[in-house]
């Protein structure tokens, strides 16, 4: 466990493994200094959970990660290609290997779940036959569980299988990043427990690297190899979840009780 | 609110606007062009507006005549309705008419669509999906509503007249092939092209105007309602105000 803002702590990382480096990330809106000298490391394999209260910068964090927010200051870097100096299509192409979990899952109201599923394939991946594509929306819908659901619209379903679709089009291209924002909110602790248990199938099945963005403390248990703490736009602690939990300091504490 | 402070949010409105609009002229010449989105919104924004426009443009038509024709009969010129009829729709009603109902279904529409989207994180799900949404959903209804709105006008002008013809004939007898020559004898060139050109402009306004209030939705389900109603009360002002400026250019081009 640590309590610093250092990435130094992971001194003998093969560059091979790492997918995606932050370093002294800044972000501001205005005078609301939301990010402030933000690092991490996240590698091939490894779910790392970014803890913190509402509106301390989590989503505006992996906003800047998938380049949908510009940053102040810093580097963000996956596979060594720096987010913040790519063209349009360098970034449609890292995009490519990120998969991005909306909080509010914002699938496509007016399209079924199986053209949901089938707009980031043919957007990214355009000269796939439309036999493979069926291919690949039936495989990813197997993965959630919910084949049964691929003509019908996103207004018919429920909550959960809203988030389980939406997990689905995560998938759909093969991504080696995912990144989760909120992924339990809003869900029954049923149907949350059923999508964290999908999370982790997933790292497992595919060796996927995950940033997951919470405050649920059932998914940050369940889900993570690391916990990052953000707190003031910094990372303010850093561990597993029991190191954390026996930590005495109070502003670490505030999560665990 | 002190008229400073709206005068200022007026200006930077505009000057938003204004962005946007060049943003559009931009993205319209870039490829990847979104050929596909371009025929589907046409198909909704024009053919799925044809029976509102066509029934407005009907009644338009048999009422003006039912309302000239009294007036017309007092100052014994009976005979000219349909030139007089024909003339005002071509002119003037028609487009503006069509442009109005045009603005109310489309407008709205577009701003409460997009407004949904963006409160609900679909056109950042677009952009992470590798697509270009202000091409993908603004383009290709810009352009859509753009072209949709001169055809519309043209069909609603034809229904219109049909609905004069009627009217017409509720107290009168006159031949279908009279009515029709009587109106195109009555038309020239330049009652024509000007009120046919305008109407590609009005088309413009509505649909940027209407992404425009959609795409910077915000503060949630009001602010979707919000973007909506304002889409189609800026859009109607902004018919007006172009049929002001076409009406004056159209003259000093020696076309009144």
């Amino acid at each position: 466990m640590s309590k610093n803002n250092q990435i130094d702590e992971l001194p003998n990382i093969k560059t091979e493994n790492k997918v995606l480096e932050i370093n002294h990330l800044y972000k501001s809106f205005g005078d609301n200094h939301v990010l402030v000298d933000f690092n991490l490391i996240l590698l091939r394999g490894q779910n790392i959970v970014v803890l913190g209260k509402s509106g301390s910068g989590k989503s505006v964090l992996i906003k800047c990660i998938i380049g949908l927010l510009k940053f102040n200051n810093g580097s963000i870097k996956i596979y060594d290609q720096e987010i913040g100096h790519l063209n349009a299509t360098a970034l449609d192409k890292i995009r490519a290997k990120v998969g991005f979990l909306f909080q509010s899952n914002a699938l496509y109201d007016s399209m079924t779940v199986r053209e949901n599923l089938e707009f980031p394939l043919r957007r990214h991946w355009i000269k796939l036959s439309q036999n493979k594509i069926n291919e690949m929306v039936v495989q990813a819908l197997t993965d959630v569980g919910l084949v049964h659901t691929i003509d019908m619209m996103p207004v018919e379903l429920s909550g959960g299988m809203r988030k389980r679709i939406a997990i689905a089009r995560t998938l759909i291209l093969k991504p080696d990043i995912i990144l989760y924002d909120e992924p339990t909110t809003g869900l029954d602790p049923i149907t949350g427990k059923e999508i964290i248990k999908l999370m982790v199938d997933i790292k497992t099945k595919y060796n996927t690297a995950s940033l997951i963005i919470s405050h649920d403390m059932n998914c940050v248990r369940s889900a993570s190899d690391l916990i990052i703490i953000l707190l003031e736009g910094r990372c303010y602690a850093k561990g597993k979840y029991e190191e954390l939990k026996s930590i005495n300091d109070p502003k670490v504490k505030q999560f665990f009780e | 609110m002190n008229n400073s402070v709206l005068v200022k949010s007026f200006f930077a409105e505009v000057g938003s606007l204004s962005r946007f609009s060049g943003k559009f002229l931009s993205m319209f010449f870039i490829p990847p062009y979104e050929i596909s989105a371009l025929f589907k919104q046409c198909y909704i924004i024009g053919y799925k507006s044809l029976p509102l426009v066509g029934l407005t443009g009907f009644i338009m038509g048999l009422v003006l005549t039912m309302q000239l024709r009294p007036f017309m009969i007092d100052y014994g010129v009976e005979s000219q309705l349909p030139a007089i009829v024909g003339i005002a729709i071509i002119r003037e009603i028609g487009p503006v008419i069509t442009a109005l109902i045009f603005a109310g279904k489309i407008g709205s529409s577009i701003g409460a669509e997009l407004g949904s989207m963006k409160v609900t994180e679909q056109i950042d799900a677009m952009e992470v999906s590798g697509t270009n949404p202000f091409k993908y959903l603004v383009v290709s209804r810009v352009l859509a509503a753009t072209f949709m709105l001169p055809v519309l006008a043209v069909l609603s002008d034809a229904i219109s007249l049909y609905g004069s013809y009627l009217g017409v004939n509720i107290k009168g007898d006159t031949s279908f092939h009279f009515f029709w020559t009587q109106v195109f004898d009555s038309l020239e060139f330049r009652d024509v092209l000007p009120a046919f050109i305008k109407t590609y402009f009005f088309g413009f306004a509505v649909g940027i105007i209407g992404c425009y209030k959609g795409y910077f939705s915000s503060k949630g389900t009001e602010g979707v309602g919000k973007s909506a109603n304002s889409a189609v009360v800026v859009s109607s002002i902004m018919i007006f105000i172009l049929d002001l400026l076409a009406v004056q250019i159209t003259d000093l081009l020696g076309f009144n």
